[in-house]
């Protein structure tokens, strides 16, 4: 049953997949400026001989639809051509040394964002107006109302250069980077049992985590939280007390699952904040991952390059949000047939 | 003749603190109840009978408080027992089935999973021990292959179903108290039958103290030896079942009466009580029924009538009955 | 006043609380002044050329990153300070105000008008378009909204007809569903048949019988948008891919302060609290329009 849940899900992706990979081919083409132009700038006297050699080299004199059929029959073995910008080296290359940097911050964030986001909500449910609900509630208020960059910078200047906590930019203290077995320091530093690694490529996540997860939380909170009180009001809450159930797991079990249904979507869907933020706050914290990868390869008109992460990002989205699909299934009995 | 009791609630009052001032919802309920007796407590929606159940186990929430009287559980008075105590006492001593079995049963578990659970909490049964258990309590209350249905989420039962889960829950660890809240409200007439034949069942098998919350004086007749009418927050009037039938005395319980349509008996008019329930904010003075009651004497409007005993076993709110009081006004408002 | 209150109704948590009612009305008061904050700063950016003290562009060799006034080392003459190539700060947001509001009011009004006609006409033909807008919509909602700007952003480079089409291109979505289930409710609903029945013509029930009924919502999401739209275009600004570095906006100028924020904290800090506060308050007033004209969107 499951396998056919997914199955089916999967295969309704892709006509969007392929509407993705489209528009990401048509926004890169359709556009002034010569890139074989943009990356001889600097190289001095060359002849058109070389640059029709080049143009050929990378499919550019072929027509519009002939180079998205190799576009996308390349991007699916994951071949994405040359870098521009990054002489000799291929976009995969590139993009593969990045990504664990930025799947490390991403899944961070995202850990702080929900343990920060699920028990305030609830708490907040508790007591509606309360004290907590009311803190929490303008927090998170603010937290949506924030530019990330923004609060990004107050963070550095705070945390970073006022109080000297933390480090306000980079990975992990140089000298101490594991050894490359996930690309993920903490992991690989645990992995190593090397504890001071651990503990400095942690501080380096920390602030930048804090930035980009905060809208996310933010919306995720007010989630959590009305839909708790929406659930808190139902025959079975009252129904589990009347059993002679302890409070928590009144709330814990009963309510909190129940809640948690409608959220789960919501959540998937603020994970595109969290992505988002990746571009901005990488390159805050000047943190080497995708995000920043992305901006300086649009400063550098890399185009393939920004294609391949634009179509990387988009595809995590969609699948985020499949699992998400999956997951409100295992929630919810009620879906599963349907 | 007359039984021990085993619940008695004195004077109960619950009120709820709303932003246009204080809710009175249960106004001073007195109410017996012995092992093996069914008391019904009767009234329309808004009454305060369901505040009063949820008041007996203790699960009034804020904005509402408890605001006085007692509740008495075999000698032990619940509204000083601690809530360690008082989780102990529901669902292990005082159980209660709730009107809806759709809303009530927890839509994302399973009926395993919500039977064993109250058996766990009251260290009835743990492990593989609870799920026969749970087999068992499925297979008393009539639900066919009872095994099978232990995976089933509540959506996937029938109503009927669903109720009878929702009984074999609140029955799972014996208690001696049962409240059924409008217990088949939400069922087809069918079911209805079957649902309060098996409540009616279980309470001889066990020998329960049971307190039948209804709107539907059929259900009275039929199961309640009791009852207690119920009007804006205040019992107007209690009695046996059979005389209340026969001859109501308070001017609420005739118009009740007088609103149900008699079997064979077409030549009977029905008719409606005049005007609505009173808001339970701003309540008027003296009698709360008074701008409905066909009845209505001067110092109805001016002063609470207080219970009067017409008789050993009858208690009526209402000046009609000052000169049949056979004891002094048994009680005081505040 | 004398109407019964049911047991439902007293059951159901909050409700009808006297802190909950408090909260509908400060909550009302609070909406009220945040819209007078949003006029305040739409005043600001209108009047910035008469306002700003100083000329946004103009650069004072002999004043580079002088701090706000109150700061030992502050002057009078830049209340605000200046940045690195010593810019009056003030002058700079009152036309970054400009800046923001204008490009939010236009990326806003093409997304709703775009979105409600097109959802309109999904909710009410179905058929084929619908299917194929439904199409569509899958696809544009596989992008993160700011990757989705930012792609486009990339190709073009920063200009401000481009921006507005970048951050349009996927916000209409937004409207389109609303309309497009809206319309769907209200096809079926008794005074559509009535309007039918009475031979109305299609445009007359679609515009004339349902579009008033279905703005409501329209306009609350039209607020709650205007406030993603103004830190989204900041976003990229901050980026160096939205409004071009000529125009003074609050997103450039933050990222114009990141380089100084251990010797110059305001540059990259005031532009930073400016859009925290439009933002914030198009928010708080956005939530107050819901509260009165959306009950049922009311959390």
């Amino acid at each position: 049953m499951w396998g056919r849940f997914v199955g089916h899900r999967l295969l309704q992706l892709i006509p969007v997949l392929i509407g993705v990979s489209f528009i990401v081919f048509l926004t890169m083409h359709l556009t002034p400026g010569d890139p074989i132009e943009h990356m001889l700038g600097q190289a001095g006297r060359i002849t058109q001989a070389q640059i029709d050699e080049l143009r050929s080299h990378y499919g550019l004199d072929r027509p519009l639809l002939v180079q998205y059929g190799l576009f996308l029959g390349n991007a699916a073995v994951g071949d994405f051509g040359p870098s521009y910008s990054h002489q000799g080296r291929s976009v995969s290359q590139v993009v593969a040394e990045r990504f664990p940097a930025t799947l490390e911050l991403t899944l961070f964030a995202f850990a702080l964002g929900i343990m920060l986001a699920i028990p305030a909500g609830v708490v907040a449910s508790l007591r509606p107006h309360g004290r907590f609900d009311r803190t929490a509630t303008v927090t998170a208020l603010l937290g949506i109302s924030m530019p990330g960059f923004w609060l990004g910078i107050m963070l550095m200047i705070v945390f970073g250069l006022r109080l000297q906590w933390l480090p306000i930019s980079g990975r992990i203290d140089l000298a101490l980077v594991p050894q490359y077995v996930t690309g993920l320091h903490t992991v690989d530093s645990l992995l190593a049992g090397d504890g001071a690694a651990f503990w400095s490529a942690l501080k380096h996540l920390a602030l930048p985590g804090l930035a980009m997860a905060a809208p996310m939380a933010a919306m995720v909170m007010r989630m959590v939280r009305s839909s708790m009180i929406g659930v808190l009001g139902q025959d079975y809450v009252q129904f589990a007390r009347a059993k002679g159930l302890p409070e928590r797991d009144v709330i814990g079990k009963h309510a909190l699952r129940n809640a948690l249904i409608p959220t789960v979507n919501i959540v998937a869907l603020q994970t595109g904040l969290l992505l988002s933020g990746n571009m901005i706050i990488e390159t805050v914290f000047q943190y080497p991952g995708l995000g920043k990868l992305a901006v300086d390869a649009i400063a550098a008109a890399d185009y393939p390059l920004v294609q391949a992460v634009v179509l990387i990002y988009a595809v995590s989205y969609v699948l985020l949000n499949l699992a998400a699909d999956v997951l409100h299934a295992a929630l919810d009995p009620r879906v599963r047939l349907a | 003749m007359m039984r021990q009791p085993l619940l008695e609630v004195q004077h109960l009052r619950t009120r709820f603190e709303t932003y246009r001032g204080t809710l009175r919802a249960v106004d001073g309920v007195s109410l017996t109840v012995s092992r093996g007796e069914t008391v019904a407590l009767v009234g329309e929606s808004g009454c305060g009978k369901s505040v009063a159940a949820l008041s007996i186990m203790r699960l009034i929430r804020p904005p509402g408080r408890i605001a006085g009287g007692r509740v008495i559980l075999d000698g032990r008075d619940l509204l000083e027992a601690s809530e360690v105590e008082m989780r102990g006492i529901r669902g292990g001593r005082i159980a209660m089935v709730f009107q809806d079995p759709l809303s009530t049963l927890n839509p994302t578990f399973t009926v395993e999973s919500q039977v064993t659970e109250t058996l766990r909490v009251h260290r009835v049964a743990a492990g593989a021990q609870a799920r026969d258990r749970a087999i068992e309590l499925l297979d008393a209350m009539g639900i066919p292959a009872p095994r099978e249905r232990l995976r089933s989420y509540p959506h996937e039962l029938s109503g009927g179903m669903r109720q009878r889960v929702m009984i074999a829950i609140a029955v799972s660890c014996q208690p001696e108290v049962l409240i059924a809240d409008e217990p088949t409200t939400a069922l087809d007439v069918t079911l209805q039958a079957q649902i309060m034949d098996l409540l009616a069942t279980i309470k001889e098998e066990r020998g329960l103290a049971t307190v039948l919350i209804t709107h539907d004086l059929g259900i009275v007749a039929q199961f309640a030896e009791k009852a207690a009418v119920m009007y804006a927050g205040q019992i107007v009037e209690e009695c046996p079942v059979s005389r209340l039938m026969e001859e109501p005395l308070h001017p609420y319980t005739s118009g009740l009466l007088r609103c149900v349509p008699r079997l064979g008996r077409p030549d009977v008019p029905i008719t409606p009580i005049e005007g609505t329930v009173p808001d339970l904010v701003s309540l008027p003075a003296g009698c709360r029924f008074a701008p409905r009651c066909p009845k209505v004497m001067a110092r109805c409007r001016q002063a609470m009538p207080p219970p009067y005993e017409v008789d050993a076993q009858r208690l009526v709110r209402c000046f009609l009955y000052a000169g049949a009081d056979t004891a002094s006004a048994a009680e005081e408002e505040d | 006043m004398s109407q019964s209150v049911t047991e439902d109704e007293i059951l159901a948590p909050v409700a009808g609380t006297a802190p909950g009612m408090l909260r509908l009305l400060v909550g009302n008061r609070v909406a009220v002044a945040a819209g007078i904050v949003v006029l305040l700063f739409v005043a600001a950016g209108l009047l910035a050329p008469a306002i700003a003290p100083h000329d946004p562009n103009l650069q004072d060799p002999s004043a580079i990153r002088v701090p706000p006034f109150w700061q030992s080392g502050g002057s009078s003459t830049y209340l605000l300070g200046t940045d690195s190539l010593g810019r009056d700060l003030l002058s700079r947001m009152l036309y970054g105000a400009r800046i923001s509001i204008l490009l939010g009011v236009a990326v806003v009004l093409i997304t709703l008008l775009v979105g409600t006609a097109l959802g309109m006409a999904a909710g009410y033909f179905r058929g084929w378009f619908d299917a194929v807008m439904s199409r569509v919509v899958d696809t544009l909602l596989a992008f993160p909204f700011l990757i989705f700007a930012l792609a486009i952003m990339a190709a073009t480079g920063p200009n401000l007809v481009a921006l507005v089409l970048a951050l349009a291109f996927k916000g209409w979505v937004d409207f389109y569903r609303v309309a497009r289930g809206d319309v769907l409710a209200a096809r079926e609903a008794d005074y559509v048949a009535a309007a039918r029945g009475l031979g109305a013509s299609t445009p007359y029930i679609l515009l004339g019988e349902i579009l008033p009924n279905i703005i409501p919502p329209l306009i609350v999401l039209a607020t709650l948008r205007m406030a993603t739209i103004i830190i989204a275009e900041a976003s990229l600004s901050f980026l160096g891919i939205g409004v071009p570095p000529s125009i003074p906006a609050w997103g450039t100028m933050v990222s114009d302060g990141r380089a100084d924020v251990v010797s110059a904290w305001w540059i990259a800090t005031f532009p930073g609290l400016a859009i925290l506060l439009l933002v914030l308050s198009v928010n708080l007033f956005g939530e107050g329009l819901r509260d009165v004209l959306d009950p049922r969107m009311r959390r």
